[in-house]
């Protein structure tokens, strides 16, 4: 029996993401489809950030995952356009973001090309509104550093992108 | 010339640029003054490595001859490297990283915001990647030249001195030569006139905001686009390259 694009999709789609493994490159908006061409599956993958160092990790768990089900024939193709964006993240992963203690992304429309500031996450652990930036940059490309001034907690943020 | 050569060339133009301040920024790794500013710049250099890493890619591909991303990076002699002089300047202070960062980060938004556009599928989506991270980026650089600008007297010189020094540099990035005309009648490459009204725009707000002058247009270094560099590139390279040169195709 052939697996149909859905099966294919269904067998890779709870790969964690390396480096945040409660959520998976589907719900990261990371997997973008599944095809079939040149005797190949070819699974399109996209990168969060143009230098994301987990892309060739992501790479190998689908075909290790697809080698299992005794697919040999694959291969994985990398796009940059339409270029990944936090909005892609599904609500549920949102959840399990916040849950996991950092404080998910606020939609795009949020960026200002200069001058405006994003507004401030809201604490992922007390919810309290009043935070601070502590670092724009933090442990991985697609996060920032913020601590709450009510519980006085330090968290990370999912940068909106 | 044909428009494939003038591609590669300009592919090289932009990769180049990410790869050398890349490698710049990536020196600060465990160096800079503190632990998120470390963060920070080595975050910066990673998407600027990114960024190098897509455009080789794509230069090669045009290129024909088999080549890859590394063997551009590696490979090549400075008289072929074609980034612009202000990203191969030392580090210096912090203020001269910072300030040649808020330079380069503000030219890179404006360009690569007009780059989106190309008529080339390729750059335009390599383009719509690196706007949004050189965004972050300018941000960054803008927030902390006001807050340096602003703040000590010691900290209020060292930022005009650097102000001053980088600014010779800044002429070479509006630049258009052969390549870049030919490709912009083409539609692929970008149009530096307009770009240049926005840098200027902006550097004027975010100097302004940080009680700095800025420099009237003097003397501008050039030379980049034929090859011609200062003597820091070949300082960088000789570190970047030395690997390869001693081991030829050594991998992982």
């Amino acid at each position: 029996m052939v697996p149909t694009f859905k099966e294919i999709e269904a067998w890779i789609a709870d790969i964690p993401d390396p480096e945040i493994p409660v959520i998976t490159i589907k719900d990261l908006g990371i997997l973008r489809g599944v095809d079939y061409a040149n005797g190949n599956y070819q699974i399109t993958i996209t990168p969060t950030y143009t230098a994301c160092p987990a892309m060739k990790l992501i790479e190998d768990q689908i075909m290790e995952n697809l080698s299992a089900k005794g697919i040999g024939n694959v291969k994985v193709n990398l796009t940059y356009t339409p270029a990944w964006t936090t909005d892609w993240i599904s609500e549920d992963a949102r959840e399990k973001l916040r849950k996991y203690g950092i404080a998910p992304p606020q939609h795009s429309s949020c960026i200002k090309t200069m001058g405006g500031r994003m507004p401030d996450p809201h604490c992922p652990r007390c919810n309290a509104a009043n935070t601070s930036l502590i670092s724009r940059f933090g442990s991985t490309a697609c996060k920032a550093f913020y601590q709450c001034n009510n519980c006085k907690e330090t968290f990370e943020q999912f940068k909106c992108h | 010339m044909t428009t494939t050569n003038y591609l590669y060339n300009y592919c090289l133009r932009l990769g180049d640029n990410a790869l050398i301040l890349g490698h710049r920024l990536s020196e600060l790794c465990s160096k800079a003054p503190f632990i998120e500013e470390d963060l920070a710049l080595t975050n910066i250099s990673l998407d600027m490595i990114g960024r190098a890493q897509a455009m080789l890619k794509y230069a090669a591909e045009v290129e024909g001859k088999g080549n890859n991303e590394d063997h551009l990076a590696y490979r090549r002699a400075e008289i072929n490297y074609y980034n612009h002089l202000i990203v191969e300047q030392p580090n210096g202070d912090f203020a001269h990283t910072i300030v040649r960062q808020l330079f380069v980060s503000a030219f890179e938004l404006y360009m690569y915001s007009e780059l989106e556009k190309s008529k080339d599928a390729t750059l335009a989506a390599i383009a719509s990647k690196t706007v949004k991270e050189v965004r972050y980026h300018l941000e960054h650089a803008s927030d902390w030249v006001i807050r340096l600008g602003d703040g000590t007297p010691e900290s209020h010189h060292r930022t005009q001195k650097a102000i001053n020094e980088l600014w010779m540099y800044t002429g070479e990035l509006f630049e258009m030569d052969e390549v870049e005309m030919a490709l912009l009648h083409e539609g692929i490459a970008v149009d530096l006139v307009p770009v240049k009204a926005q840098w200027h725009n902006h550097l004027k707000n975010v100097l302004s905001e940080a009680t700095m002058m800025m420099p009237e247009d003097g003397y501008m270094q050039t030379g980049s686009r034929k090859g011609i560099h200062t003597e820091n590139l070949g300082h960088i390279l000789s570190e970047m390259q030395y690997l390869q040169r001693a081991y030829p195709d050594a991998t992982w």
